[in-house]
C-alpha cells in the first residue's frame, strides 16, 4: 500500500478504488499469514493470545503465593513435585515466594495489561475505527509484536535459571536488585529481567509511534478528530504516554545494568552487604525510584485509559444512547494524560522526599480525581434513561465502572501524604491498585474481547459462559480485595509471606484463607473463559450480520471476516460523530450516513 | 490419589457447565433468539440489583467483622493527626462511594431494555458537567487542605528538646544507637564497619562524640513517654523501611542517604498492655520495604516507659567505644588498678 498517499485521507480515498481487496486475495503462506503477518488484525490476535498465555502464567503464580498466604506452614506435596527444591517439603520457600510475587507483578502489568490490552485493541481497532486499510507502518507493527515475543522469551528463560528469576518486587528497586549478594533473584535473574524489559520497551515504542501516526494521519474522509470514537482518543493518549515515559524506564534499566555489570555507582552508595564492604560511593538509590515511577505512574494510565475508552464505547452501544458529554470525556482523558506525568513522586512520600515537594505532589495527585469524577458521572448519565442490553461486554463495562469508583476512591487515601505515611506499602496499597488498575483494566479488556470477538473471528463467544464468567469474577474480585483494605489499615506490610511471628498483624488467618479459596475459584473461572475463547474461535455460533450490536462505528461496516485491507471497495466516508443512538426516533445512525435534511442538531 | 479426585471433579464440573452453556445457546436459537435474549437480559438486570443489595450488606458485615482488628487508638501525637485525616477521608469518600454505586446499579436495573421505552437522546448538558466538576474540586480542596496541614505538622522540624535515636537496618535486623551524655551522635563511615572489631556501625573513633554513644541490638529500642524523639534512619545494604504501625509512622532506610522522622509517644508499653488486654503486647518495628528473603521476619521492638525507667535502662548500657577499646573503659581501668593491687596473677590469666 502506498503510504505517501495514505497520509492525506482525501487523496487516499480515490486511490483506494482500484486497490481494494488486493491484500485479501494475495496468496499467503502460513508463515506470512499467521506468523510474520503485517495485517493489523492478525497482529492484534497475536498480542491477545500471547497476553492470555501470560495471564494464565501470572495468574497461576498468584494462586501459588496465595496458598502460602492462606495456609502458612502447611505442606502441599504437589508443589514439591513441580517446583523441586523451591518448595522443599511442599512449602514455598521465601526466595520462591518473592520470585512468584515479582513475576506475577511484572507479567500482569507489562505483558498482560500493557501489551495484551493496548497491543490488542490498538492494533485491532485503530485502522478499523479511523477508516484505514492498515497501520501507518505495518512492518514496524509486526516488529513490535516480535520484540514483545522476544521480551517474553527472555523473561520465560529467567524462570528456568538455577538461581531463579528476579525477585526484588516488580519495581526492582536497587540496591536489592543491583547486588548479586543481596538475594538469589538478584543474580542472573535480574539481568534477564532488565534485558527483557529493554526489549519490551523497544516493542512498546514501535507500537506507540505507529498508533499515534495512524490516528493522526490516516483517518478516512470526514473523520475529523472530534468524530473519533472514544477508544481512539483513549488509545491515542495511551500511546503518547508510552512514547514519552517508557524511554525513562529504559534509561533506568540500562543504568542498573551498568551498576550490576560494569562497576558504576548510579544507584549504589555506602553499602556493606553480608559483611562485604563495596567500593561504590556517591550514587543515589532514590534516583532509580524517580526514573522508575516517571514511567511507573503513567504506566497505570497506559493500562487504564484503553479500558476507559472501550468501556465508554460499549456502554453507549449497549444502553442505545450517546455517550454523555463526549467533549468532557475527551477533555478528562487529556487532563488525566497530562497529570499522569506530574504525580510520580506520590509513590515516594516516605523515601525522605522533601516535605514541600511532597505537598506539591499531593495537590497534583488529588487533582486527578476531578477528571476521574467527570468520567464516572458521565458514564452514570449515559446509563440514565437508556434501554440497556446486558451483553457480557456491557456487564463487564458496568463492572469496570463499579471497580473504578471503589479503587479510585481509595486512591484519594493514598495520594494524601498524611494518610500515606501509615498506609504506604501495606496491604491497603495492594487492595487499591489491584481493584483500580488490575481488575478494572482486566474488566475493560474482557468487555473489549466479548464486544469485538465477532469482528475478530466472525463468531460469538458463548454468552452463558460469559455471564458466569462475569458474575463469578466481579463477586470474587470484591471478596478478595475489599477486606484486604482492613489488613492495610491494621498496618500489615505488603510482601509478608507469613505473619505468625508478629503480634500486631496476626489476627487475619480466617480472612487470608477465605481470600485464597476465592482466588482459586476466580482463577478457575478465568480458565473457563480461556476455554470459551479458543472453543468459540472454531466452534462458536456464527455471526450472520455485519453489525451484530447495532453500532455506529466504522468497524461494523466491514465484511464479517474482513481481509487484509479491511473494506472491499472504497473506504467509507464519515459524516457524523459515532454516538447517534436513539436520535430522532431511530435506534442508531451509522457514522457513514450523511446528515439528513431535517435532522435535529445536538 | 486425593489430588487426582479433586482434578477429576473439577474437570467434570467444568464439562457439565460447558454442556449446559452450549445447550442454552441451542435452546435460545430454537425458541427465537430475540425472545431468549430478552429473558436473559431481565435475569442479568435483576442480578445487578441483587449484587448491589448483597454488596451493601457485605460491606457492613465486613466492617463489623474486621473493624476490631485494626490497630486501635494511635500511640503517638502524629498518629492522632493521621487517624483524623483518615476519618475525614473515609467520611467524604464513603458518601461518594455509596451514592455512585447505588446510582450505577440502580440505573442499570431500572433502565434495562424494555419494549415500552425508547432510549432518551441526551448527548450533553454543560450545567450538569460543570456541577460535577466543581463539587469534586471543592471536596478535594478540603482534603488537600487538611492533608497538607497535617503533613507539615508531622514532617516539620523536630522540637529542640527531642531525644535522638539512630536506627540502622540491614538484612535482616535493626540496630540502634543512642548519642550518650553529649547528645551528639558521632560521625561514621561505612568502610569502617567491622563486626569483628566491635564496630558494627562504622563509628569513627577519632570523633570524640562517638566515645559515649551507646549501641543497642538484639533488644527493644527504649523511648520515653511524652518526650519527642527524632529517629535518624539509615541502612547498610539495601533499602529497608522503619514501619511503626501503632505510632502510624513510616520512613525508608536508604543506604547512603540518611533520613529522619520524629514523633512523641503518648502511651507506655504497660498502658498498651492494659488497654489491649494483652500481657504480651509490644510496640513493633516492621520492615515495610521489600529487602530480601528475610523481609517477613525483620522485626524490631520498642518499649515506651517513664523517664526514670528509661534512665535506669540507659545507665545499664556501656558505650561501644569501650568494647572496641577495653583499655579506655574507666570500669576496666578501675578494675585493673584494683585487681593489679590485689591479684596480679588473676589479671594475667584474664589477658
Amino acid at each position: 500500500m502506498s503510504e505517501a498517499l495514505q497520509i492525506h485521507p482525501e487523496v487516499a480515498v480515490g486511490h483506494d478504488a482500484h486497490h481494494n481487496g488486493d491484500h485479501g486475495h494475495h496468496h499467503q503462506s502460513f508463515i506470512t499469514k499467521y506468523v510474520f503477518s503485517t495485517d493489523h488484525k492478525m497482529i492484534a490476535k497475536q498480542f491477545l493470545i500471547t497476553g492470555m498465555i501470560w495471564a494464565i502464567v501470572g495468574g497461576l503464580f498468584s494462586v501459588l503465593f496465595r496458598l502460602q498466604l492462606g495456609y502458612p506452614g502447611q505442606s502441599f506435596p504437589i508443589l514439591e513435585t513441580f517446583f523441586g527444591h523451591w518448595a522443599e517439603g511442599g512449602q514455598i520457600k521465601p526466595e520462591f515466594y518473592y520470585a512468584l510475587v515479582t513475576m506475577h507483578g511484572t507479567i500482569l502489568v507489562f505483558f498482560v495489561l500493557t501489551a495484551g490490552l493496548s497491543g490488542t485493541f490498538a492494533n485491532l481497532l485503530i485502522p478499523l475505527q479511523v477508516g484505514a486499510r492498515d497501520m501507518a507502518s505495518p512492518f514496524l507493527n509486526m516488529l513490535s509484536y516480535w520484540f514483545f515475543w522476544l521480551a517474553g522469551m527472555v523473561m520465560l528463560a529467567s524462570l528456568f535459571v538455577q538461581t531463579g528469576p528476579a525477585s526484588g518486587g516488580w519495581t526492582m528497586y536497587p540496591p536489592l536488585s543491583g547486588l548479586r549478594q543481596a538475594s538469589l533473584g538478584s543474580k542472573i535473574g535480574a539481568d534477564l529481567w532488565l534485558v527483557s524489559m529493554a526489549l519490551f520497551i523497544v516493542s512498546s515504542l514501535m507500537g506507540g509511534l505507529n498508533y499515534i501516526s495512524t490516528i493522526l494521519n490516516m483517518r478516512t474522509k470526514g473523520m475529523s478528530m472530534t468524530r473519533l470514537p472514544l477508544p481512539m482518543w483513549a488509545i491515542f493518549f495511551t500511546a503518547v504516554l508510552g512514547v514519552l515515559s517508557f524511554p525513562v524506564l529504559l534509561s533506568g534499566a540500562i543504568l542498573l545494568l551498568f551498576d550490576r555489570n560494569l562497576g558504576t555507582s548510579f544507584f549504589l552508595s555506602d553499602i556493606v552487604v553480608n559483611g562485604e564492604i563495596l567500593p561504590n560511593e556517591g550514587g543515589s538509590a532514590i534516583l532509580f525510584q524517580h526514573l522508575f515511577w516517571f514511567l511507573g505512574h503513567p504506566e497505570v494510565y497506559i493500562i487504564l485509559l484503553p479500558a476507559m475508552g472501550m468501556v465508554s464505547e460499549i456502554l453507549s452501544v449497549s444502553s442505545r444512547k450517546p455517550i454523555f458529554g463526549y467533549m468532557a470525556m475527551l477533555g478528562s482523558l487529556f487532563a488525566i494524560a497530562i497529570l499522569a506525568f506530574l504525580v510520580w513522586a506520590h509513590h515516594m512520600f516516605v523515601t525522605g522526599l522533601n516535605p514541600f515537594l511532597g505537598s506539591v505532589f499531593v495537590l497534583l495527585t488529588l487533582l486527578i480525581a476531578v477528571p476521574s469524577a467527570i468520567k464516572v458521572f458521565n458514564w452514570l448519565t449515559t446509563l440514565w434513561r437508556g434501554n440497556i442490553r446486558f451483553t457480557p461486554g456491557a456487564l463487564f463495562s458496568i463492572g469496570f465502572v463499579s471497580l473504578f469508583i471503589s479503587g479510585g476512591l481509595t486512591g484519594i487515601f493514598l495520594g494524601n501524604s498524611t494518610i500515606d505515611i501509615h498506609l504506604h506499602d501495606t496491604m491497603f496499597v495492594v487492595a487499591h491498585f489491584h481493584i483500580v488498575m488490575g481488575v478494572a483494566s482486566m474488566f475493560g479488556m474482557f468487555a473489549g474481547i466479548y464486544h469485538w470477538f465477532p469482528k475478530m473471528y466472525g463468531r460469538y463467544l458463548n454468552s452463558t459462559l460469559g455471564y458466569l464468567h462475569f458474575w463469578v469474577t466481579i463477586v470474587g474480585a470484591y471478596l478478595i480485595f475489599w477486606p484486604m483494605h482492613y489488613q492495610g489499615l491494621a498496618g500489615i506490610p505488603r510482601r509478608y509471606l507469613d505473619k505468625s511471628s508478629w503480634l500486631s498483624f496476626n489476627g487475619f488467618h480466617d480472612l487470608d484463607k477465605m481470600i485464597t479459596v476465592v482466588s482459586i475459584v476466580v482463577f478457575a473461572v478465568q480458565l473457563m473463559f480461556v476455554f470459551n475463547f479458543f472453543y468459540s474461535i472454531f466452534k462458536g455460533r456464527k455471526v450472520t450480520t455485519t453489525n451484530p450490536w447495532g453500532a455506529n462505528t466504522l468497524e461494523w461496516s466491514t465484511p464479517i471476516n474482513p481481509g487484509h485491507g479491511n473494506w472491499e471497495g472504497e473506504i467509507p466516508e464519515v459524516h457524523r460523530w459515532p454516538y447517534d443512538y436513539g436520535k430522532d426516533g431511530r435506534d442508531f445512525i451509522p457514522q457513514t450516513e450523511p446528515i439528513g435534511a431535517n435532522e435535529s442538531q445536538h | 490419589m486425593q489430588t487426582f479426585f479433586i482434578v477429576a471433579i473439577l474437570v467434570l464440573g467444568f464439562l457439565i457447565t460447558f454442556q449446559i452453556a452450549k445447550a442454552s445457546e441451542y435452546v435460545g436459537i430454537m425458541r427465537g433468539e430475540e425472545k431468549a435474549r430478552k429473558q436473559t437480559n431481565k435475569i442479568n438486570a435483576f442480578l445487578l440489583l441483587v449484587f448491589l443489595i448483597a454488596g451493601m450488606i457485605g460491606v457492613y458485615y465486613c466492617n463489623e467483622r474486621l473493624k476490631g482488628k485494626i490497630l486501635g487508638a494511635p500511640a503517638s501525637d502524629h498518629g492522632v493527626h493521621i487517624d483524623n485525616m483518615l476519618y475525614i477521608t473515609i467520611g467524604i469518600t464513603g458518601i461518594v462511594f455509596f451514592i455512585t454505586q447505588i446510582i450505577l446499579f440502580w440505573f442499570s436495573y431500572k433502565y434495562q431494555e424494555s419494549d415500552t421505552r425508547k432510549a432518551y437522546y441526551y448527548p450533553h448538558n454543560n450545567k450538569l458537567e460543570l456541577i460535577w466538576t466543581v463539587i469534586p474540586a471543592i471536596a478535594l480542596t478540603v482534603l488537600v487542605g487538611f492533608g497538607i496541614f497535617y503533613w507539615f505538622k508531622i514532617t516539620g522540624e523536630a522540637p529542640k528538646n527531642a531525644m535522638v535515636v539512630e536506627i540502622t537496618g540491614s538484612q535482616f535486623k535493626w540496630e540502634f544507637r543512642y548519642p550518650g551524655k553529649d547528645k551528639i551522635l558521632g560521625k561514621k563511615y561505612f568502610k569502617k564497619i567491622d563486626d569483628a572489631a566491635n564496630n558494627p556501625l562504622g563509628q569513627l573513633w577519632e570523633d570524640p562524640a562517638n566515645h559515649d554513644d551507646i549501641y543497642v541490638s538484639g533488644e527493644p529500642m527504649h523511648l520515653v513517654l511524652n518526650k519527642p524523639v527524632k529517629l535518624v534512619i539509615g541502612a547498610k545494604d539495601v533499602i529497608h523501611d522503619v514501619g511503626l504501625p501503632h505510632f502510624r509512622l513510616k520512613m525508608d532506610a536508604v543506604p547512603g542517604t540518611p533520613t529522619t522522622m520524629w514523633f512523641t509517644p503518648t502511651k507506655t508499653t504497660k498502658q498498651m498492655k492494659e488497654e489491649t488486654n494483652n500481657p504480651a503486647f509490644m510496640f513493633e518495628i516492621s520492615c515495610d520495604q521489600m529487602c530480601g528473603k528475610g523481609h517477613t521476619n525483620m522485626r524490631g521492638e520498642i518499649v515506651v516507659e517513664t523517664q526514670p525507667e528509661f534512665d535506669a535502662w540507659i545507665m545499664s548500657k556501656k558505650p561501644k567505644y569501650f568494647a572496641a577499646f577495653p583499655d579506655k573503659d574507666p570500669a576496666t581501668q578501675k578494675a585493673d588498678t584494683a585487681k593489679a593491687a590485689v591479684a596480679p596473677v588473676a589479671m594475667n590469666t584474664m589477658k
